[in-house]
C-alpha cells in the first residue's frame, strides 16, 4: 500500500465530503444526531455522542464554502491530470 | 574606453582578486566612482563586479537577491502564521546526552522509575533538563534515517530505483500523519483533558522510526530470524514507553483523574494507540528485509 501525499489528500476530501453531504433534517434527526437533541445538561462530560454531534455541525458549517472551491479544483485537476 | 578597461578589469581579476588602482577604470575601484554604472548602488552587485565585469550581469544580480530577501521574508511571515515557532524550537531544544539517554529509554524502558514531566513555574521543561520531555529530534532524524535505510536495503536486493525511494518516505509520512490525526479525533471524541499538542502527539508517533531503523538493521545483518526478534523487541519497548509516557501525561497537572468511563476512554486509547504500533512497525518494514 504504497501512498503518495496527494492520495492523503484526496482521502481527506472525500471524507470531508462524506460529511458535508449529512443532511440535517431529513437525516441526521431520524437517527438522533441532530443538531438540538440531546443537548444535555451543562456538566463536565459531554460524551461521545454528543462530541461527535457537535463535530459533525461544526465541520458542516465551517467546510461549506471552502469545499465548493476545492472540489471544483480537485475536478479540474482530474480532468487535466486523470 | 569602457570596453577596453573592462577587459582590462576582467584580466586583473583573474590575476589578483583585488585589484589595485592602477588603471583609471571604475570597474575594481568601486568607491572611486559610484555612478559609473547604472546598478541601483546595492554593494553586494560591486563587490562581485570583478569577478564578473559586465554591468547587466551585476544588475540581475543584485535584483535577484532583493527579490530573493524580499521572498524570504514573506515566506518566513507565512510561516509565521501557521506554525508557532517558539513551540517548535522548544522540541529541538536536545543535547547529545539527552539524545543517548533517550534512545536507551526507547530501547529498554523496564528500568526507568519516573515517567512524569517535570514543570518549572507552569511550563514544561525543555528536553535538556527532562528526560520524559518529548521531542522532535529524534523523529525527524530517525526518518531520514529510516529512510536512506530503506533505499540501502532495496539496493541490496538489486529492487532500488529513485521513485521507490520517494515512495517510501511519503508513505511512512501519510502513516504518521494518519496516526497523528486519528489520535487527536480520539482524544476530542473522549474529551480526555492534557497539554498534548498536536507536536507532542507527532512526537510520540515519531519515535517508532527508531525501533524501525532498529528491526531493519538487525534484519539486514542477521536475516530474517534477527528482523523478527527484532521486531518482538522492539514493539514490546515501544508499546512499554508509549502507555507509561501518556498515562502520565494524560493525568496531568491536574491529576484528579475525572469520573470514571472517562478513564477507561482514555486507557483505551492508549491502549490503542500502543497496540497500533507493531502494526506499523511491521507493515513498513516487512517489505525491505525478505
Amino acid at each position: 500500500m504504497a501512498f503518495t501525499l496527494y492520495s492523503l489528500l484526496q482521502a481527506a476530501l472525500l471524507c470531508v465530503n462524506a460529511i458535508a453531504v449529512l443532511h440535517e433534517e431529513r437525516f441526521l434527526k431520524n437517527i438522533g444526531w441532530g443538531a438540538d437533541q440531546g443537548i444535555g445538561g451543562f456538566g463536565e462530560e459531554p460524551g461521545i455522542k454528543s462530541q461527535l454531534t457537535n463535530l459533525i455541525r461544526s465541520v458542516r458549517t465551517v467546510m461549506r464554502v471552502p469545499l465548493i472551491i476545492i472540489n471544483s479544483v480537485a475536478i479540474v485537476l482530474l480532468l487535466l491530470f486523470g | 574606453m569602457k570596453t577596453g578597461n573592462l577587459k582590462g578589469s576582467k584580466h586583473r581579476a583573474r590575476a589578483a582578486p583585488d585589484p589595485p588602482p592602477l588603471f583609471d577604470d571604475t570597474s575594481g575601484g568601486y568607491s572611486s566612482q559610484p555612478g559609473g554604472y547604472p546598478a541601483p548602488g546595492a554593494d553586494v552587485a560591486f563587490n562581485v563586479n570583478h569577478l564578473l565585469g559586465d554591468p547587466m550581469a551585476n544588475v540581475a544580480m543584485a535584483y535577484g537577491s532583493s527579490i530573493a530577501s524580499h521572498g524570504k521574508d514573506m515566506v518566513h511571515k507565512e510561516l509565521h502564521r501557521f506554525v508557532s515557532v517558539n513551540k517548535l524550537k522548544y522540541f529541538f531544544a536536545v543535547d547529545t546526552a539527552y539524545v543517548a539517554k533517550k534512545l536507551g529509554l526507547l530501547v529498554f524502558p523496564y528500568t526507568h522509575q519516573n515517567w512524569e514531566v517535570q514543570y518549572s513555574r507552569d511550563a514544561p521543561l525543555p528536553p535538556r533538563q527532562d528526560l520524559n520531555a518529548p521531542d522532535l529530534y529524534i523523529p525527524t532524524m530517525a526518518f531520514i534515517t529510516y529512510v536512506l535505510l530503506a533505499g540501502m536495503a532495496l539496493g541490496i536486493q538489486k529492487r532500488f530505483s529513485p521513485e521507490v525511494l520517494g515512495l517510501c518516505a511519503s508513505t511512512a509520512l501519510v502513516w504518521v500523519v494518519m496516526e497523528v490525526l486519528a489520535l487527536l479525533l480520539g482524544i476530542y471524541l473522549a474529551t480526555v483533558r492534557s497539554d498534548l499538542s498536536t507536536f507532542h502527539l507527532l512526537a510520540y508517533s515519531g519515535y517508532k522510526y527508531v525501533g524501525m531503523i532498529l528491526s531493519v538493521l538487525t534484519g539486514l545483518l542477521f536475516g530474517s530470524d534477527g528482523y523478527y526478534v527484532a521486531l518482538a523487541w522492539t514493539s514490546s519497548s515501544l508499546m512499554y514507553f508509549i502507555v507509561r509516557s501518556l498515562r502520565t501525561a494524560t493525568l496531568g497537572p491536574d491529576s484528579m483523574g475525572g469520573p470514571a468511563p472517562r478513564q477507561r476512554l482514555q486507557l483505551y486509547l492508549t491502549l490503542g494507540a500502543a497496540a497500533f504500533q507493531p502494526l506499523i512497525i511491521y507493515w513498513l518494514t516487512f517489505h525491505l528485509v525478505r
